[in-house]
């Protein structure tokens, strides 16, 4: 039944947004911040977006640019956030929504700034058209991406001095955990799982560059060489049964109910060694599919389990 | 429908000609399409093995063998593990839905019932939504999901059968078979609210449940064999018991009265046996269409329009049109997995429409 085929490419479009946001459009600005980083006077420009006053009614919908926010010490200026920024705890969260986002429930907060990551439902466009200043955070590529949105955000709501506080200090951070990262002849081997269905990332992706800090070995790299599948291809079972990684990183344990019981219950998965040796790492779905400071701790649980793994 | 059914099947008086019934050759094509479906099941995948091998392993596989075939224990565990319950699966499921289509077709009167028609997705994708949005029942293991997953799809597309045809009973005078599927729309685009309802007010669960509606044979393991397999023997068995009444139940109910059947109680007899077959399918393999509706008619087109005909013949080729589908799937974008969705219609539309164009029949 071809009626089944969109739904496919829009399952698929879900899958891969949900990651981490597989067409994540690279923004090709530059932070031109007028004025010194340290003086926080307005008005400020970003790219094409301009600043007359500290914004003092953000609204954020997107869970990754909530918690940037709040770790740059502009918490105080964020009136709402959408219903899946569940962190950090105190995150003002409101029934907007990120997925499905509604200009005029996001007009009725009267904000003076929407930091979103998504364009969806022509919300930038719709924002624009009732002059609201638009900051996208779209999902980042790599760490410099993370670094960049940070420092930018921080310029926009007059808190440049913390946040690069907070860029050093996870630059200084991640710099610790590489460096505890034994020497080994032999990479160990990872599958990240994104889901039941065995949705995975590659190491182009942005959760695949913390691996590769990590000193891991991806076995998807040869699924997606060509980067068709955006770095998020579905490997077929066998693959990675026959592939044998050394570590499974569950990143579907809240979404999905997977875990290390699951995962070795799956049929034909017991002899993997990452099943025998108990190699099998819950990680946090959160953690492990937002690109802001909190990567950190997503190295961190990865460099904890496999640095105390047997060569 | 051809002349010779309105003499009955049952009784066919001395010197008139029989309607053509199945024939051995059609019969053995089926069981040959089975089983080269599940030859190439188990050879062919991502990870190339030796066939020889493979075969080995297959023969180790019954009791008291056991022969080296030279294959690592991971191997081995790829081809009894991995491939052989998918191809197994792949038979019971698209045998499954090719039976259930072809009844609810010959039922229902209607050459584009589906077996999806009365509302069984549409349910079984409201049950799976509400069991993983609202998070109930975490625990155990069955092909990666929570066994609460496949037992929500089941009572769902159940449900939603038994409130259709609650909804076209309750039409009142009028009990014709399109009041039924009428209401089937009905319940459908209700349910089907509900679930796109809660999945707004639940975006976090979007990945989880699109990618069970997509249907999957992909995480196939044992555990989905034994829940299938019950269902699909006693679904085969009712549905072919009854091929008779469908060929005349086809042609009208005063015929049916005629020659002494009751019409309506064969009716609600195959529906509830198409349909606990649909949601035994759809429990183990989500959402797969296109089978129900082309292979029946394939079968129609090619091999006779008798259900004495065409019910066993879809029952075969429907398994293996699925186990070849899933071999394709699985290896044409090696290592990455295509939905089966997809490739039943990619390889499915344009060989039925060849179909369509070259055979002598009529459909109808």
């Amino acid at each position: 039944m071809s009626r089944r085929t969109p739904r496919i490419f829009a399952a698929t479009l879900a899958v891969a947004a949900l990651a981490l946001g597989a067409c994540a459009e690279r923004t090709t600005e530059t932070p031109a911040a007028s004025g010194s980083p340290t003086s926080a006077a307005f008005p400020v420009t970003v790219g094409s977006l301009t600043m007359e006053q500290r914004p003092e009614k953000i609204v954020s919908l997107a869970p990754t640019a909530t918690e940037m926010l709040f770790a740059i010490g502009a918490g105080p200026q964020v009136t709402a956030v959408d219903d899946q920024s569940n962190f950090p705890a105190d995150a003002p969260r409101s029934d907007l929504s990120g997925y499905q986002p509604n200009a005029e429930a996001v007009a009725a907060k009267d904000p003076d700034l929407v930091v979103l990551s998504d364009d969806r439902n022509k919300i930038v466009d719709q924002l624009a058209a009732l002059k609201i200043p638009v900051y996208v955070t779209a999902a980042a590529q790599n760490l410099d991406d993370t670094y960049r949105q940070l420092t930018e955000l921080g310029i926009l709501t007059g808190n440049a001095t913390e946040a690069a506080d907070v860029v050093q200090r996870m630059k200084d951070d991640i710099a610790k955990l590489v460096a505890e990262v034994p020497q080994r002849v032999q990479a160990p081997t990872y599958f990240h799982e994104l889901g039941p269905e065995l949705y995975t990332a590659t190491s182009k992706t942005f959760v695949g560059s913390i691996y590769a800090l990590a000193g891991l070995e991806n076995i998807a790299d040869a699924a997606d060489p060509g980067g068709k599948s955006g770095g998020y291809p579905q490997l077929s079972q066998e693959v990675i049964v026959k592939a044998n990684p050394d570590f499974v990183f569950l990143s579907d344990v809240k979404c999905c109910q997977q875990s290390a019981a699951t995962v070795k219950a799956r049929s034909g998965w017991s002899g993997i060694n990452a099943v025998r040796n108990d190699q099998v790492v819950e990680l946090d779905d959160d953690i492990a599919s937002r690109w802001g400071p909190r990567v950190v701790d997503l190295l961190r649980a990865i460099v904890d389990a496999t640095s105390k793994a047997a060569e | 429908m051809h002349q010779a059914l309105r003499r009955g099947p049952s009784f066919p008086p001395a010197g008139t000609v029989r309607p053509a019934g199945l024939r051995v050759r059609w019969l053995a094509a089926g069981v040959f399409a089975v089983l080269v479906a599940l030859v190439a099941g188990v050879s062919l995948g991502p990870v190339s093995l030796p066939p020889g091998s493979v075969a080995i392993e297959l023969l180790n596989l019954l009791p008291g063998v056991r022969l080296d075939s030279g294959l690592t224990e991971r191997e081995i565990a790829i081809v009894s593990e991995l491939r052989l319950p998918r191809v197994v699966l792949g038979l019971l499921v698209g045998g499954l839905l090719a039976l259930a289509g072809a009844a609810y077709q010959g039922v229902f009167r209607n050459p584009l019932a589906d077996p999806y028609l009365l509302g069984v997705a549409a349910g079984a994708g409201l049950a799976v939504t509400v069991v993983l949005t609202l998070g109930v029942g975490a625990g155990g293991a069955m092909s990666g999901l929570p066994v609460t997953v496949p037992l929500a799809a089941f009572v769902g597309s159940l449900g939603a059968v038994v409130m259709t045809y609650l909804l076209g009973a309750a039409g009142g005078r009028s009990r014709s078979p399109a009041t039924l599927i009428l209401a089937g729309v009905a319940v459908s685009a209700f349910l089907s609210a509900g679930q796109t309802y809660l999945l707004q007010r639940h975006a976090e669960s979007i990945q989880a449940v699109y990618s069970w509606l997509l249907g999957r044979l992909a995480t196939a393991g044992w555990q989905d064999v034994r829940l299938v397999l019950p269902y699909f023997l006693l679904t085969a068995l009712v549905v072919l018991a009854f091929r008779r009444e469908l060929d005349v139940l086809s042609v009208g109910d005063d015929e049916a009265v005629s020659l002494g059947l009751h019409p309506q109680r064969s009716r609600y007899l195959l529906i509830a046996a198409a349909s606990l077959g649909t949601a035994a399918a759809v429990s183990a393999s989500g959402l797969i269409g296109f089978v129900g509706i082309i292979v029946p008619h394939t079968v129609r087109l090619l091999a006779g329009s008798s259900y004495r005909v065409i019910l066993p013949l879809s029952l075969l080729f429907g398994g293996a049109f699925l186990a070849l589908t899933d071999v394709v799937a699985r290896t044409a974008a090696a290592p990455q997995e295509i939905p089966i969705g997809v490739v039943t219609a990619l390889l499915g539309g344009p060989f039925f429409v060849l179909v369509l164009r070259t055979a002598r029949r009529v459909l109808t």
